[in-house]
């Protein structure tokens, strides 16, 4: 089963095509990782896949439908989440609330005009449940903006996952972050993935993505040049002379 | 007994109360309307026209009203939330004066010479319109749908990819926040008994804003307290003679440099709500 595929996707921006004829496709509870030079292309494929900018040509299928065309929220509700690479959070809100604010909506629209407190047992729950997840208990009430920079990349991870997705997008999750919280964040991805989630994650960290994703792309100047396993990629001479170079080598 | 210079006063505050939730229910979602004077117009109209032209009882033609101008709003709402900022602001202040020029020229119900005949309504029957809306807003502030029009205010984009339909929930609030500013206006028509253009005009779009501003944009009690201050400030500082508008003016910039979120917020409200638990 394929949860999301991108068959020749083309996007420019004036004169430059920022992605040439992009096809790739995320299998069902795989991690799926995007690498490239900066430049190569990757947050235009994330934006191009959550609907932020529409696809000059090509299609985008997620879960068997055809999305090419669809506004962010439509997707973004339809089993999409993801994380932003200079984190985005709700300047107002605490900790909770951004567990709250993203989950599925109540079927019956009314009840989402009532307080959470009396209306939404299912939504608390699951806000609970992505705190404990997550160890952020301890800042439940707290502006989230005022946290520090590692917990909040947890929040904003934490608020992708209670909008329960079938497919994260993950954009330079690690970017900032010590090795320490690095290893932190792959255990944890880890543990997503086990519970059926499939990942797809664009990272500069050469030693994360290696560890951590089942098959990888390489994009450079907006094409794919390379596909296969970590160990695949790794050893293919095109990769190497695009973005590796000889420190990885 | 209330004495009647202290009704009126508390008339013209649950008037202003209704106008300034009107504001603040649109800018929970980080627009700001310059225009709800307009609303206002809408809903003094078409109320006095139903009561007293067609005789309907005024809670009806209240909420009829409120449901004309609610139409509207989101009629207007879906082109003009296109707009950001400064320039939305302006556009619904152009809107406020389309309204009250199509007043000024709308000769089927006075025109220039405004419009009469409505029935004195009470003191309590504007304030438990007031009140009901003002729960109503407070039970929305805890709901998820609040929440959804504070992530629109807070950032737009990042509302949109955790996928809110931003443009539904602007225009929703653009149009909830016109039929508050309609209830507002039938009160008006029906407490003066009489009305004409002119007392939809700009500055009353302003004092609906000041009075967000000055009592708290983030809560609705805000609107309350700046309600208050706003008619009541300016007769406490009659003993300045002449000198009063300029020093309720200095006032309001000396609020607004100490407290730039209006003097009442969330944590403020936290901390006496504290404060009443512990005694």
């Amino acid at each position: 089963m394929t949860v999301l595929s991108l068959s020749n996707v083309s996007k420019s921006f004036g004169g430059i095509r920022a992605l040439s004829d992009v096809s790739l496709s995320v299998p069902e509870g795989r991690i799926v990782g995007v690498i490239g030079p900066n430049g190569a292309g990757k947050t235009t494929l994330f934006n191009v896949i959550t609907g932020a900018y529409r696809a000059a040509s090509g299609e985008v299928v997620l879960g068997g439908e055809t999305i090419t065309q669809w506004p962010s929220w439509r997707i973004m509700r339809s089993g999409v989440a993801r994380t932003f690479q200079n984190i985005r959070l709700f300047a107002s809100m605490t900790v909770w609330e951004h567990l709250l604010v993203a989950q599925p909506r109540q079927n019956a629209l009314w009840r989402n005009a009532l307080p959470v407190s009396w209306a939404d047992a299912e939504a608390r729950t699951r806000a609970e449940d992505a705190l404990t997840f997550f160890g952020l208990e301890q800042y439940r009430d707290v502006i989230a903006r005022t946290l520090p920079y590692g917990i909040q990349r947890k929040v904003e991870m934490a608020r992708a996952l209670t909008a329960k997705p079938k497919l994260l997008l993950l954009d330079e999750p690690v970017a900032g972050m010590n090795a320490e919280e690095a290893a932190d964040l792959r255990t944890l991805f880890r543990r997503l993935n086990e519970r059926g989630l499939s990942i797809l994650l664009i990272e500069h960290d050469m030693p994360f993505v290696m560890t951590l994703c089942h098959q990888l792309y390489v994009l450079d100047f907006g094409a794919l040049i390379a596909e296969g396993t970590p160990d695949e990629v790794r050893t293919n001479p095109l990769v190497l002379d695009a973005y590796l170079g000889t420190e990885a080598a | 007994m209330m004495s009647t210079y202290y009704a009126g006063l508390f008339a013209d505050i649950g008037i202003l109360f209704l106008g300034a939730m009107s504001v603040y229910i649109i800018l929970a979602t980080g627009q700001l309307s310059l225009g709800n004077a307009g609303f206002m117009g809408i809903g003094a109209y078409v109320a006095s026209f139903l009561t007293v032209e067609m005789h309907l009882p005024l809670t009806a033609a209240l909420v009829a009203s409120a449901l004309v101008a609610a139409v509207i709003g989101v009629i207007v709402g879906f082109p003009a939330l296109r707009l950001k900022g400064i320039y939305l602001a302006i556009a619904t202040l152009g809107f406020g004066e389309v309204v009250r020029s199509f007043l000024l020229n709308f000769d089927r119900m006075g025109g220039a010479g405004g419009f009469h005949g409505m029935k004195h309504v009470s003191l309590e029957y504007i304030w438990t319109w007031a009140g009901l809306i003002f729960l109503l807003i407070v039970m929305l502030e805890r709901s998820r749908l609040w929440l959804e029009m504070r992530a629109v205010h807070d950032d737009e984009t990042a509302a949109n990819l955790v996928g809110l339909n931003t443009t539904m929930t602007k225009v929703g609030a653009f149009g909830s926040g016109a039929a508050v500013a309609a209830i507002s206006g039938g009160l008006f028509a029906h407490h003066y008994v009489y009305i004409e253009p002119g007392n939809f005009g700009f500055e009353r779009s302003i004092d609906f804003v000041l009075a967000v501003i000055l009592g708290g944009s983030t809560v609705g009690a805000g609107a309350a307290v700046g309600a208050a201050l706003l008619v009541l400030l300016p007769e406490w500082l009659r003993f300045l003679a002449d000198w009063r508008l300029a020093a309720f003016g200095v006032l309001l910039v000396l609020v607004l440099l100490t407290r730039r979120q209006g003097i009442l917020d969330r944590p403020l409200l936290d901390k006496l709500r504290f404060r009443r638990a512990r005694s």
